[in-house]
């Protein structure tokens, strides 16, 4: 008699919840110690159901299959001098962002998700992080692996991981995931598996591997599609633990609801930087992040939101800030790194008139009543061999740790400060977002490592910018500075000698 | 208000013949093309059928394979062997 | 409201103390309506700097990059210290008129210092 062939759903059930057993010589609460601390009470594990229902043979089946089409078109790329393709070497530094920025968060998800996948008590939900463990450190490699091909050619690509750790503008990613993985296992999924994959993440990758597509990037486009297959599993798992945590208890709705009002203001103050980089360094563009924000958070989070209206779920707090922002975002970012292109890894440039152009038609609120004016003066500036840059340091927000650049809404010309007092200490933030936060946890954020202040306690390499730059690696003169004089700049005029007629950048 | 989910898949082979298929099937469903990936959308609920993109492939399609070319999706999923659904509760 | 932690209690180092900057203080400062300097900048000052030295010295060499700078009357200015209106004397320093660590200093020039 031939075996019967067991359904998805079958098959699933044995490989997961079939794997499980209860402890019998050791107490529960011993096995799961980060369990409880939380104040989530969970009474039935046995109802999580994974909605995909992958089991691990699949996996490896289907990952394996991921991999196979992935390196073929890394092969094709070394062979074919991808690096050429590009629209622009200006496009480049979207790239540089995002392995300085991203590709290390990657690696603390990988190790993260292996820390609940031994310490969450449900095994349904131990597989799934199981899974987007072993995913996260795959799309670290595969973004190492890929963007090496760049890292022969381009500056700043050189020692992403050393850079994450110390400068100024990879402590905002950094610390956000340090935030994360220092909470507890139900406040980790709601920000990173609901806030930041599920309501956020289409921001960032979505309209990124559009753009390297768009932009002739096909090593980024297809690494990125490859892991964000990944991604549509992740934000799936964060939908529906998020539901499980608010229908196992109502005492669970108003720790969840503020962990999504912390994690979507954190998650959108972080995407700050994917907005500019949408608007500002892809040089054929997709989409801006003002439509961006309209298609994946209005119009999908609206529906996400009334979805989770009938636990007592409501739009997270500030969404309408975020909202009432979307046509000064962008822009207050790219002057941030247009003010500190010196103590970057990458490179900021003048705004030329096309660009000009699609900014107002994107921004018609906005655009040229604020920033065209301060931009047609900085190319004033650089026309005069004196291109801006600006001598000081930032004030850094205590929280998000961007500098604190951001105005107040309806007042463009107004920076948004915000203070708190603890401890006798004043600390500063950027909105009322950020100071909500703090204020929550006062104990947690005064800890902050803010390279703005740790430069002025003496423990960035020195007193003088150039000690400093020498202590984040950067290859002073390469990898800072504006695009125009830049090595890349001269290196990419002399690839495409020959190929169209060589045009100054800012005439372009 | 019937609120819409989505679905954005990657423009290849099988994710042509996946896009064709949803929109055989579902007939509200609309298709929005972007470079390298098409997002549909449909109000409320949104099916793939195996046996509707095995016909479009000319081959057996496992549901499970749409892991290989989804890239984003907004909704609900309940899976089994002959199709993947996206919903609204 | 406390963090929630594993173990009560939790507190952590405040990092940025005002005895961790080697006996200077950190003052923040911002030129108000000219954002082409993209937020407040941040100083390590001592605490007996006098305030004419801020205005004298620190100031421009922070703002000259901009030419509206040499337009500026600072003895016009309008000030605010840690949000509230402030009227700082030249000749006292920066501690003896309430200037503390992490203390906010903006001012406004031009048409703006009499609004």
């Amino acid at each position: 008699m031939t075996p019967r062939k067991m359904s998805l759903k079958q098959k699933y059930g044995a490989y997961t919840r079939g794997l499980d057993w209860k402890p019998t010589y050791q107490r529960e609460d011993d096995v799961f110690p980060f369990a409880k601390y939380e104040g989530i009470k969970i009474h039935d594990w046995d109802a999580w159901e994974d909605p995909f229902k992958l089991t691990m043979d699949a996996y490896w089946k289907f990952q394996a299959e991921k991999e196979r089409k992935l390196y073929a078109v890394i092969d094709s790329m070394a062979q074919n001098n991808g690096q050429l393709g590009i629209t622009d070497a200006r496009y480049l530094n979207a790239v540089k962002l995002f392995i300085q920025g991203v590709t290390p968060l990657e690696y603390q998800a990988h190790r993260h998700f292996a820390h609940l996948a031994r310490h969450l008590p449900g095994a349904g939900l131990r597989v799934a992080a199981q899974m987007q463990s072993i995913d996260e450190l795959r799309h670290c490699q595969t973004q190492i692996h890929t963007i090496s091909h760049y890292n022969k050619y381009f500056d700043g690509i050189h020692d992403f991981t050393h850079m994450h750790d110390r400068l100024w503008y990879l402590s905002v990613p950094k610390s956000f995931f340090d935030d994360a993985t220092s909470a507890g296992p139900f406040e980790f999924l709601t920000s990173i598996s609901f806030a930041f994959e599920y309501v956020l993440t289409n921001l960032l990758f979505v309209p990124f591997m559009s753009g390297a597509a768009y932009n002739g990037d096909m090593a980024t486009v297809t690494f990125g599609f490859s892991a964000q297959s990944d991604e549509s599993r992740h934000m799936t798992l964060g939908l529906e633990a998020v539901r499980f945590l608010l229908e196992q208890d109502e005492a669970n709705v108003p720790i969840v609801q503020g962990w999504i009002d912390k994690w979507f203001w954190r998650g959108y103050r972080l995407l700050s930087l994917v907005g500019m980089m949408m608007d500002y360094m892809l040089p054929k563009k997709v989409m801006s992040w003002g439509e961006a924000w309209e298609t994946y958070y209005e119009q999908a989070g609206g529906a996400l939101f009334a979805d989770l209206a009938r636990y007592g779920i409501r739009e997270p707090k500030y969404a309408d800030v975020a909202k009432a922002e979307k046509g000064h975002m962008t822009h207050q970012a790219w002057g941030i790194f247009y003010n500190y292109t010196h103590a970057a890894a990458m490179h900021t440039w003048d705004i030329d008139e096309a660009h000009m152009a699609w900014l107002r038609e994107k921004y018609p609120d906005t655009f040229a009543q604020h920033y065209e004016p301060r931009y047609r003066k900085w190319r004033e500036q650089a026309e005069e061999g004196k291109r801006f840059y600006n001598n000081g340091l930032p004030q850094l927000c205590q929280v998000c740790q961007i500098p604190m650049a951001f105005t107040e809404v309806g007042d463009p010309n107004t920076i948004s400060f915000r203070v708190s007092e603890h401890g006798g200490d004043r600390f500063h933030t950027c909105s009322d977002g950020c100071k909500d936060i703090f204020d929550h946890e006062p104990e947690k954020y005064a800890q902050a490592w803010l390279p703005v202040h740790q430069i002025f306690q003496g423990a960035c390499g020195g007193a003088t910018l150039p000690e400093v730059l020498d202590w984040y690696h950067i290859n002073q003169g390469a990898d800072n500075m504006d695009y125009a004089g830049s090595p890349e700049e001269e290196q990419w005029n002399r690839w495409m000698e020959g190929r169209r007629p060589v045009v100054p950048v800012a005439a372009e | 208000m019937i609120k819409p989910v989505s679905i954005s898949i990657q423009n290849t082979q099988d994710g042509f013949a996946i896009v064709e298929a949803i929109l055989a099937d579902n007939p509200e469903a609309t298709s929005n093309p972007l470079p390298a990936m098409t997002k549909v959308d449909c109000p409320g609920r949104l099916v793939i059928r195996a046996d509707s993109v095995s016909e479009r492939l000319g081959r057996e399609w496992d549901p499970q394979e749409i892991h290989l070319s989804v890239i984003s999706l907004s909704g609900s999923v309940d899976e089994d062997d002959g199709s993947l659904i996206i919903f609204w509760r | 409201m406390a963090t929630a932690s594993l173990h009560p209690g939790y507190t952590g180092p405040v990092r940025d103390r005002v005895e961790n900057f080697n006996g200077a203080q950190l003052v923040y400062v911002h030129w108000e309506e000219h954002l082409n300097f993209c937020s407040a900048i941040t100083l390590p000052l001592p605490p007996q700097t006098p305030f004419a030295a801020l205005t004298g010295e620190i100031l421009p060499s922070l703002y000259a990059v901009d030419p509206e700078w040499a337009e500026v009357d600072l003895s016009k200015a309008r000030w605010m210290l840690d949000g509230a209106d402030w009227t700082p004397d030249p000749a006292r320093s920066l501690a003896d008129q309430g200037v503390g660590h992490k203390s906010l200093i903006r001012f406004w020039t031009g048409p703006s210092a009499t609004a």
